[in-house]
């Protein structure tokens, strides 16, 4: 049998031995090319299962199974290693006409290619300094738009730079998280709502930047904290004697994240995927979309008014769990609709969750449709999402 | 006749009874052999069934000609938690090294490929209810399909059991 995890575009979860890895041409397939984070050692020590994403060396399980690490982080906390994501730091009175220029550069870039070029996330801090982490696998693309954008901000004369910020970050995430980070911090963590953030010290560790925010539909936070003092903070976290938390890997962070309904850049959203039929037309600011001040505006705004082609939907079935990649037919298993981006069976519902696109006058919630899964084919629906309610803190 | 040549018919007809019978009897008929015989008696009829080896992790029982095909505790250690499992229907003719059936944990599908050409007889429904059967007993509740064997050579190229432990050995 082959022993392997899911391909996706631009990442490789294998389990194959070196041998197999070497003979398989896909990018990062060779362990020696890999990066390690901060808590590599971690990893190892705690019986972490190394494997190639991204370009990194991460843990995808740890000794307990993917499924009992997932239902883990929904009823309890969990802590994961993110620090594979890029932080960066803005500083100067022009990062913000700086970083919107860059996101227009996206859209720009957008418009001429049709497609999302990645997802990321800009927190403004009180410290004077715009805060991004990027996506692992757009590191490199990334840093290299950023520092395009930077120059030719510069020239102009705009006061403006950025820095790249050499921390781990660790994701802590769960229902008791506040429970076990409060014991850390000296504020009130009922005053830092999603999606906000401050620079702390946590359990006596100064300079952590600390983001309501994360990728599993859950409360929870990053962590952003030094590199030399990462593994510590970890140690003093999975102690804790406020909840039991667990290290938890990148095998339940993908079936959280699906769970969650979010998507996953390179299988849900990509160069080719637009952010109107990725249904992320919140991503672009209302203020924005009045001034349609960007260069791909008129089309998005087109796309926003006239419906797309095609939606990103969520799917429940039975039977075989269907991947991504798998074709999506009408009911009557004849017309081809749309196919799968992201599929497996959910730990917390014991069924299958998919998302994936559909052509727009299928994508009701309820629809009846086929999937193909191994030449057979098999009853799903079209679902709401998130398949699990999200359970971020949001005070009224 | 010596107590020594007593004890062993005695033990050489209960052989004989745990073939016919349920095996859990013999400790009632018999409690002075205790549990050590008991396990020989399983070994002795393991014996007429030759287990074999691929590389990728499948095994085969072969006996009077028809093979029990499974995956080994090290395929099902590092599948982790098998939630679907999908086998080939009985009657369907495989030839060696096809697939046989897939094997599906959280995150990946994995196939399995037959150790040896034939016919299917029979499948495991208990591991399709059950899927974790096969992370739990990969070598006996946990077997997936019997094969009516059509061609005996194809077992020369399977390894035996220390040539596959060594196998594993060198992907560690």
């Amino acid at each position: 049998m082959n022993i392997y995890w899911e391909n996706k575009k631009w990442m490789t979860l294998s389990l194959l031995n070196d041998r197999v890895k070497q003979s398989m041409s896909r990018p990062f397939s060779s362990f020696q090319d890999l990066k390690r984070t901060c808590l590599y050692d971690f990893h190892v020590k705690n019986g972490g299962r190394m494997v190639p994403f991204a370009g990194w060396e991460m843990p995808v399980q740890y000794k307990t199974g993917i499924s009992a690490s997932h239902l883990h982080v929904r009823s309890e906390v969990g802590l994961f290693d993110v620090s594979h994501m890029l932080q960066t730091k803005i500083t100067g009175k022009d990062s913000i006409p700086y970083i919107e220029s860059l996101i227009e550069l996206y859209h720009f870039l957008q418009m001429m290619q049709g497609g999302i070029l990645d997802d990321l996330i800009v927190s403004k801090t009180t410290d004077g300094y715009l805060y991004v982490v990027s996506n692992a696998g757009c590191a490199d693309k990334d840093f290299k738009n950023m520092q395009t954008k930077l120059e030719e901000c510069k020239r102009k004369g705009m006061d403006v730079n950025l820095e790249v910020i050499c921390n781990g970050l660790l994701a802590l995430q769960g229902p008791a998280m506040s429970k076990v980070l409060q014991e850390g911090v000296d504020f009130d963590l009922s005053n830092l709502p999603f999606m906000t953030n401050k620079m702390t010290s946590v359990f006596g560790i100064p300079d952590c930047r600390v983001t309501r925010c994360g990728y599993t539909g859950e409360d929870g936070v990053e962590i952003s904290v030094a590199a030399n003092r990462a593994e510590e903070l970890v140690n003093i976290l999975l102690n804790s004697k406020a909840a039991n938390v667990q290290p938890i890997g990148l095998g339940a962070r993908d079936s959280l994240r699906l769970e969650a309904g979010l998507c996953l850049y390179g299988n849900d959203i990509d160069e080719t995927t637009s952010p109107v039929e990725a249904m992320l037309t919140w991503t672009i600011g209302k203020r924005r979309r009045q001034t349609a001040d960007f260069p791909g505006a008129k089309r998005i705004l087109e796309e926003i008014k006239n419906k797309p082609a095609r939606k990103r939907v969520g799917f429940l079935s039975t039977g075989p769990p269907a991947r991504d990649g798998t074709p999506v037919y009408d009911e009557t298993g004849e017309k081809l609709l749309g196919k799968l981006t992201s599929g497996i069976p959910s730990p917390s519902l014991k069924q299958n969750v998919a998302m994936g696109y559909i052509q727009s006058p299928y994508a009701k919630a309820g629809t009846k449709v086929k999937f193909e899964v191994r030449k057979k084919m098999v009853d799903a629906q079209v679902s709401k999402m998130p398949f699990v309610p999200n359970n971020y803190y949001m005070p009224k | 006749m010596t107590t020594g040549m007593a004890s062993h018919l005695v033990r050489r007809a209960l052989v004989q009874t745990v073939r016919l019978n349920h095996p859990t009897k013999i400790l009632q008929l018999a409690p002075h052999i205790g549990l050590k015989s008991l396990r020989c008696i399983c070994i002795s009829t393991k014996l007429h069934a030759k287990r074999y080896f691929t590389e990728k992790h499948e095994w085969v029982d072969v006996k009077n000609g028809e093979g029990v095909v499974g995956i080994t505790d090290y395929a099902q250690e590092k599948l982790g938690e098998v939630v679907y499992a999908q086998l080939s229907e009985v009657g369907t003719e495989i030839q060696q090294n096809d697939e046989i059936g897939v094997i599906e944990s959280v995150k990946a599908a994995s196939e399995v490929y037959s150790p040896v050409s034939g016919e299917v007889i029979q499948i495991n429904q208990e591991v399709c209810d059950e899927p974790k059967l096969i992370n739990e007993s990969p070598y006996e509740k946990g077997w997936l399909v019997k094969l009516k064997l059509t061609n005996m050579e194809e077992l020369e190229v399977l390894m035996d059991k220390d040539a596959y432990e060594n196998h594993v050995k060198t992907l560690e």
